[in-house]
Order: structure tokens, then sequence, then C-alpha cells
């Protein structure tokens, strides 16, 4: 029997990683991560597991310590937030291109400037080149759910590369939620053992790890290590199913809301989905209007085609990002999404909103605005406002 | 030898994961010293053996064998010069070229 809970998000990463009882823990505190090598050490100082935690200076240093004893070895993970992951991001590159499996619990946070410590996606999407899987969730309930199977992705032989977990900061790494935890055996069973084929303390075989790669070797290595993206999106998949034969729960490259006869779709990524789906359900219940979501749980792999497949039928799209990219134009899940569209050759009208920047609320309310825009958008086929701002004051 | 597995011609999918490399001391195979512009040139009958010259070679091309120097390894040396300008009885002149 699953274990009925109360607890905030980062509690649940901690008891995940608890239950996973990895070797090797360096971190670097930063609000909103800070609680969970807080409770990682806690369980340590218990006796409860025995993972090696590293007390580093930086972020830095805290993703250097995890690269290092991955490459090792050892099964090794950190968690961060905002700032602390634009300074680990000389070695989110390393990590991918070295082919290591670790695992990051991001917990999202704007990034600074200026400074502020809620939660957008700016953190996660500007690293979203490095190489690295990224898994969001909506819920606490999701971010455990992921976190258990960030390591059987990561060191799946045909996949070899980091993973980052993200949610979003205090919105569910501080609020507590109901949720199911699945039994300490079952977790080790699903986890499994750590077995790499080559690490360094090997006994007998010699190893260099990371070596320079002149012109004549980068592209090809830069090629092979796409490979192992792709080969993900199936293993992603697999984990899912064999998660779903032990709890019941469901994942896959997305969540489709109310998309079976949706006519107008909102496409968004995180916690804000949970307040859409509520709109969703007044706008069915009060109009009857065929409004729907899908909400992207996996960014890295980018699922192009899934994505345009299961939009396919809408009439108007409008595609949210918690951050901006500056590009003057779309964010990054607006432009990867119409690029999927485009290619598709997508017959939708699509708009692209900003929101939630900087922790900045969005109301049930914004969300039943969002798909009156796109109703209208439908009907005229005139776009406007095609990069706004939702719950922006303006004069 | 690790050219045997990887080369300037292997495709990628023959390299390996993460470009890791499963031998020891492999820059030995690596032959930097095609980047040389300055070459130095070892005058043996001036040299008194004092082996000045060798720890300060960042490359350590100039092999050592029963304590006496032997010619420069131009595989690996760049042609920096700085033996040359250590050796204190000119036994060793720079040329231009590799
Ligand atoms: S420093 Fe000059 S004299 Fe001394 S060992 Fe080197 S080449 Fe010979
Ligand atoms: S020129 Fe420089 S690299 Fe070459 S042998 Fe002398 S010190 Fe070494």
């Amino acid at each position: 029997m699953a274990i009925r809970e109360r607890l905030s998000g980062n509690e649940a990463v901690a008891y995940a990683i608890k239950q996973i009882n990895p070797d090797v823990m360096p971190a670097f505190p930063i609000t909103p991560s800070t609680e969970i090598p807080q409770y990682v050490a806690n369980y340590i100082a218990n006796g409860e597991i025995d993972t090696e935690f590293i007390h580093v200076e930086s972020e830095h240093s805290a993703m250097s310590a995890t690269l290092g004893a991955s490459a090792a070895g050892a099964r090794a993970l950190t968690a961060t937030s905002s700032c602390g992951m634009a300074l680990m991001w000389e070695e989110l590159y390393v990590a991918a291109s070295d082919r290591l499996p670790i695992v990051l619990a991001l917990v999202n946070r704007a990034l600074t400037g200026p400074i502020n410590i809620n939660a957008d996606h700016s953190d996660s999407m500007g690293a979203r080149d490095s190489g690295w899987i990224q898994i969001y969730a909506e819920s606490n309930q999701e971010v455990y759910d992921n976190f258990l199977q960030a390591f059987p992705i990561a060191e799946h032989k045909d996949v070899m590369l980091p993973v980052m977990i993200c949610q979003d900061g205090f919105i569910t790494s501080h609020g507590v939620e109901n949720i199911l935890l699945v039994e300490d055996d079952k977790v080790k069973e699903f986890v499994g053992e750590y077995e790499p084929e080559h690490y360094l303390l090997h006994p007998t075989e010699k190893m260099a790890v990371g070596p320079y790669a002149v012109s004549n070797y980068y592209m090809e290595t830069k090629r092979a290590q796409r490979q192992a993206m792709l080969n993900a999106k199936q293993v992603i998949l697999d984990m899912a199913a064999k998660f779903e034969q032990m709890t019941g729960r469901k994942y896959g490259f997305f969540e489709e809301y109310r998309m079976e006869d949706a006519e107008y779709a909102i496409v968004i990524i995180g916690s804000a989905a949970g307040t859409c789906k509520a709109a969703i359900e007044e706008i069915r219940a009060t109009t009857g209007k065929k409004v729907g979501l899908l909400k992207i749980r996996v960014f890295r792999p980018f699922p192009e085609e899934e994505i345009a497949q299961a939009l396919s039928h809408v009439k108007a799209v409008a595609i949210m990002d918690r951050s901006e990219m500056f590009a003057g134009s779309c964010g990054p899940l607006g432009a990867e999404v119409r690029a999927a569209l485009f290619q598709a050759k997508s017959q939708a009208e699509v708009v692209n909103y900003f929101y939630g920047l900087g922790g900045r609320d969005i109301t049930v309310q914004d969300f039943m605005q969002v798909y009156d825009n796109l109703e209208n958008i439908a009907n005229t086929h005139v776009v406007t406002g095609m990069y706004d701002y939702i719950g922006l004051r303006e004069r | 030898m690790i050219q045997d597995r990887i080369n300037e011609k292997s495709p990628w999918q023959d390299i390996t994961e993460g470009n890791k490399i499963f031998e020891a001391a492999t820059s030995k195979e690596f032959c930097t010293g095609e980047w040389r512009t300055f070459t130095p040139v070892f005058h043996e009958e001036k040299c008194k053996q004092c082996l000045l010259c060798v720890p300060v070679c960042p490359d350590s091309s100039i092999p050592v064998k029963d304590c006496k120097r032997g010619e420069f390894d131009y595989d690996h040396c760049k042609g920096c010069g700085i033996c040359a300008k250590v050796c204190p009885f000119d036994a060793i002149t720079m040329r231009e070229g590799k």
C-alpha cells in the first residue's frame, strides 16, 4: 500500500533522495532549494542514509564535485535554484558532454536582475541548450514521481545523460500537499543499483574523462550526444510505463487535459497548469466551450512531433511562457511549439503569452481571458497581441 | 593504440561515449610538435651535460638517459626557446621553422 503523507515539494524530493540513498551529494544552499540539502543532511546525521554529503563553497564547486563523483563511479546528485544554477553553467555542459548520469533537483526561481526569489523558468530555460534532460512538474506528487524516475532514465545505457527535475519555487517547493509515497522496498527495486560500465575508480581499467577534442572530433562527439538525447525519448516512456505499473500513476511527454474534443488549447509548463485546469472546468461547465490544456512534462528532449499531433485538431493555441528570452519576439516554449506546428503544417492560429515572471500570480480569471482571446482569434483569423504579457500593469 | 579505435576519420557512431579515452598517457601519441614555428638545435660538442635545460622544458621534450640528455623529442617540442635561454654553454640555438 502506498503511504499517505502531506509534504512540501522540497520535502517530497528530499524523501525521494532518502529512499534512493545515493552515494554522493555535494550542495550549496540557495532559496528556494535550500531545504532539499538541509533535509538530506538531517537524514545523514540521523544515520538513516549513508550518502556522502560534501559541503562546498559555491554552486560552481557543487556541480564540479558532482561531476567528479559521477566520473569516479558514484550515483551523484545536487540541488539548486536560479543564480546557483547560473554559477553551475560551465559544468552543466560538461556533465552532458561527458555523459555523466547525474541528477539535479532544480527548484525554479527567476534569475537576477532585478533580484527576485520567486518562481519563473528563466533558470532552467536558459540551460535548455546544455544537453540536460528536463522534466517539469505541476504538483508535489509529480515532482516526487519524476524524481524517482530520474536515475533510471539518466543511467540507462542508451542515454547516459544528466537529468534536471524541475519544480516551481515556493508554489510547489514550499506548498504542502497530500501526496502518495511509494514504499521503500519498491523504490529500491525501481531505481536499482548503479553499475557503471566505465568509471575512474575501476581497479584495472584506465580511463580519461573529458579530454580535449579538436575540431576533427568535436562535431562527431556532439552528434553522438544528440543520439543519446534522441534515445532518451523511448527510455522516458518506458520508465513512465514501468512507474505506472508500480503506482498506477500515468506519465508521458505531456499531459493532455480535456484535449479529446478541444478547439482552444493552452500549452504550459509547471504549476500554473493546475490553475488552468480550474479555468477549463469552469468554462466547460458554464459555457460548454471546448477548451483544453497541453501540459509539457518533458521539455528536453523536445517531443516535437508528438506535441504537433496532440494539437492537430485545435483551432487556436496559446503558448504560455514563464520566462523571457528577449528575442523581442517569442519565449522559449513559444518558439519551439510554433516551430513544431509549422513543421506539421498546422492550420491553428497561435499566440505566445508571457506570464508569472518573478512569481507574478496567474489566476483562473486570467486563463478564462486567454481562452476568450483564442476564440476571438479563431473567429476573426486576426492575431492581435501576439506576444502579450498576462497580468501586466499597463497604462 | 587509441588511434586504432578513434581517429580523424572515425564516423560519429564510433566516438566513445563522452569522448572518454580508455588508455593512459595517450598525450605521447599526439604529436603537438607540429605546432612549432621555431626549432631548438642541439650542439652536442658544446654540451657539458649540466642538465639545466631538462627541468625547464614545459613539454618534457628533452629526454635523459644514464644521466645524459639526448636529442630533442621533436614530436612534442613546441620551440618555445626556454631551453636555449637557460643553457649556459650555447649548446642550444634556435632556428626559424619546423
Ligand atoms: S643546459 Fe646546455 S649544457 Fe646543460 S645539458 Fe642542457 S644543453 Fe647541455
Ligand atoms: S624549445 Fe621549449 S619545448 Fe622545445 S625543448 Fe626547448 S624548452 Fe622544450
